[in-house]
């Protein structure tokens, strides 16, 4: 309480004096860091020819375009299912990703010998390991093993993201104090029953981190779903972007500026909805990796 | 306690191990073992010792792949944590407004790397429209670029870490060493870097990674326009297995090359800063 105290007294010294500069500073690149998406959102109403020609005018009379950008993209690109499989694979995935991982790592944790270390090991291990490593060989088995649509895409992102999952639930659950479970088994509870009753709600803080750090590396993620998934039947929004781009360089300007805009929104609808989460996640997942 | 957890070891790790197993370890090794051979799909490999490693040396893209992702990781590093240090240390001296810019500044991340390429491109390419030119006129513009929109999107990111790092420091440390005669830039210099070392450490971990492994940014903002000249390593393998035919086997060895790279940069950098961190 003290130490809070004296911080306070600082910034208010601090703040007295210049704080009204640094605000109007913040201010200003605040502005010029929300410019790049004010830009895209104003060029997704104009008519392709004006993008390329002035990108910085505001739509008027003759470039304004209405939403006619948005209703041809969206039929092109069929928008609305690379939105519906997106979200099927990121909550799939995260899903997975967090029962599957958390029962791994109380077992590796809580049973020592030489196979629950190699595993722990492994998981650090694969960390490092980039995606160009295995991207072929990975293809061609998931093609293989018939794991080529939006549910079969979740086995292997249970199996790429597990090496960072296992090892920050590791790292939680070693901080977990012995004497909870032993009481929970002695008063008659299953190892099953101990693991989701007792272990697994003390966990939800490394639970959120998790699903967080996972979620916004899957909903992102282009390359992976790009080479494991049919292509034919099933696109995530990173790939129609880049299918707009077609095969000799040509971009119609005017649909990419609106489909730019319609994957940005629900990605800053959900940072408002749980923008709190999100930066503390950041902050625990950084410490423990 | 051991005992009883035991028996359970099928239903505890048998979904996470068979997934990483198939997922990871499999296509791993499988990795390694095609570096060494020919093939145009994972069953007709044919082993042919270590041609493709020579094939990768003679490959001048390859060559100079590398030298542009060693430099943009050079570049990317230094920016991005100078900025997100000194934006850090801004927040934290508690003016008006705060919890909104830290906030605005975090968003850029969220959004994927190739939706950042395509914003970033229309941005730039207008700018560079009142000289006459594209991005893709000169590998420098591609370069500068692709600093550009890694610093729009990874500031943010490297600022939450360290603003929680240095409101971890002791208040009365500062205070004791301004009582004692302290400048503020001797604060910064002697009190405030030392304290803040392991979020140091981390961001330039996360920062040298992400800049050495970059792909999608560099796929969707210039896709190494002109001929090759702006790629990186990432997509340059990429090209190898998809885009020429007969250099899948160069393309793998291209692969493991790549993964030692990172595994040792992860490795040393991890040294190095650690040890530079103070015992609180």
């Amino acid at each position: 309480m003290v130490k809070k105290n004296e911080d306070q007294q600082v910034s208010a010294v601090r703040r007295a004096k210049h704080g009204w500069i640094l605000t109007l500073f913040f201010s200003l690149l605040t502005i010029f860091y929300m410019y790049p998406i004010f830009l895209v959102l104003i060029n997704s109403f104009k008519k392709k020819g004006f993008i390329m020609k002035s990108p910085f005018a505001l739509p008027d009379g003759r470039s304004f375009f209405g939403l006619r950008n948005f209703i041809s993209g969206i039929e092109k690109t069929n928008f609305f299912g690379a939105i519906s499989n997106s979200v099927i694979i990121t909550v799939g995935s995260v899903a997975a990703i967090i029962l599957f991982t958390s029962m791994c790592a109380w077992y590796i944790t809580r049973v020592q010998n030489q196979f629950t270390k190699s595993v722990y090991m492994l998981c650090l291990f694969s960390m490092i390991v980039p995606f160009q490593m295995v991207m072929f060989p990975l293809s061609k088995l998931a093609n293989m093993m018939k794991l080529s649509n939006p549910i079969g895409i979740i086995f292997v992102y249970l199996g790429f993201g597990a090496g960072l999952a296992v090892f920050m639930f590791c790292g939680f659950v070693k901080s977990i104090p012995l004497e909870i479970e032993e009481a929970a088994m002695i008063d008659g509870c299953t190892p099953l029953q101990t693991f989701f009753q007792i272990v697994f709600p003390i966990m939800k803080p490394t639970v959120i981190t998790v699903a967080i750090l996972q979620a916004m590396w899957i909903w992102n993620d282009y390359l992976l779903p790009y080479l494991v998934l049919d292509l034919k039947k099933y696109k995530t929004v990173p790939i129609v972007i880049q299918y707009l781009k077609g095969g000799y360089g040509a971009v119609d300007w005017g649909t990419m500026m609106a489909m730019l805009v319609l994957a940005i929104i629900p990605i800053i609808i959900f940072y408002a909805a749980c923008q709190k989460y999100i930066i503390e996640g950041v902050v625990a997942g950084a410490v423990k990796g | 306690m051991d005992k009883s957890i035991k028996k359970y070891v099928a239903i505890f790790t048998f979904p996470t191990l068979i997934a990483f197993t198939l997922g990871f370890l499999v296509p791993f090794l499988m990795g390694i073992y095609l570096s060494f051979c020919e093939f145009t799909t994972v069953t007709d490999a044919k082993i042919t010792g270590v041609k493709n490693y020579f094939r990768v040396f003679t490959d001048p893209t390859f060559v100079h792949a590398l030298g542009f992702t060693a430099l943009f990781t050079i570049v990317s590093v230094i920016t991005i944590n100078v900025f997100a240090f000194a934006i850090a240390m801004l927040l934290t001296k508690g003016i008006k407004g705060t919890n909104f810019f830290r906030t605005v500044f975090f968003m850029p991340n969220l959004i994927g790397g190739i939706v950042l390429g395509y914003i970033w491109q229309i941005l730039l390419n207008g700018i560079l429209a009142n000289i006459g030119r594209t991005l893709t006129y000169s590998p420098a513009y591609g370069f500068w670029g692709l600093i550009v929109l890694m610093n729009w999107q990874q500031v943010g990111y490297m600022m939450i870490i360290y603003i929680a790092g240095i409101q971890n420091i002791p208040g009365e440390l500062i205070e004791a060493a301004k009582i004692d005669g302290a400048t503020s830039w001797q604060v910064l210099g002697k009190v405030t870097i030392p304290m803040v070392m392991p979020s140091i450490t981390i961001c330039s971990f996360l920062t040298l990674t992400n800049s050495f492994k970059l792909f999608d940014q560099n796929l969707a903002l210039t896709a190494g326009e002109p001929s090759n000249n702006s790629q990186m390593l990432a997509l340059n393998i990429y090209e190898t297995f998809y885009g020429r035919n007969g250099w899948e086997g160069v393309g793998q060895a291209k692969a493991v090359i790549f993964f030692l790279i990172v595994a040792v940069i992860a490795v040393t950098q991890n040294r190095l800063t650690r040890s530079k961190e103070v015992q609180q």
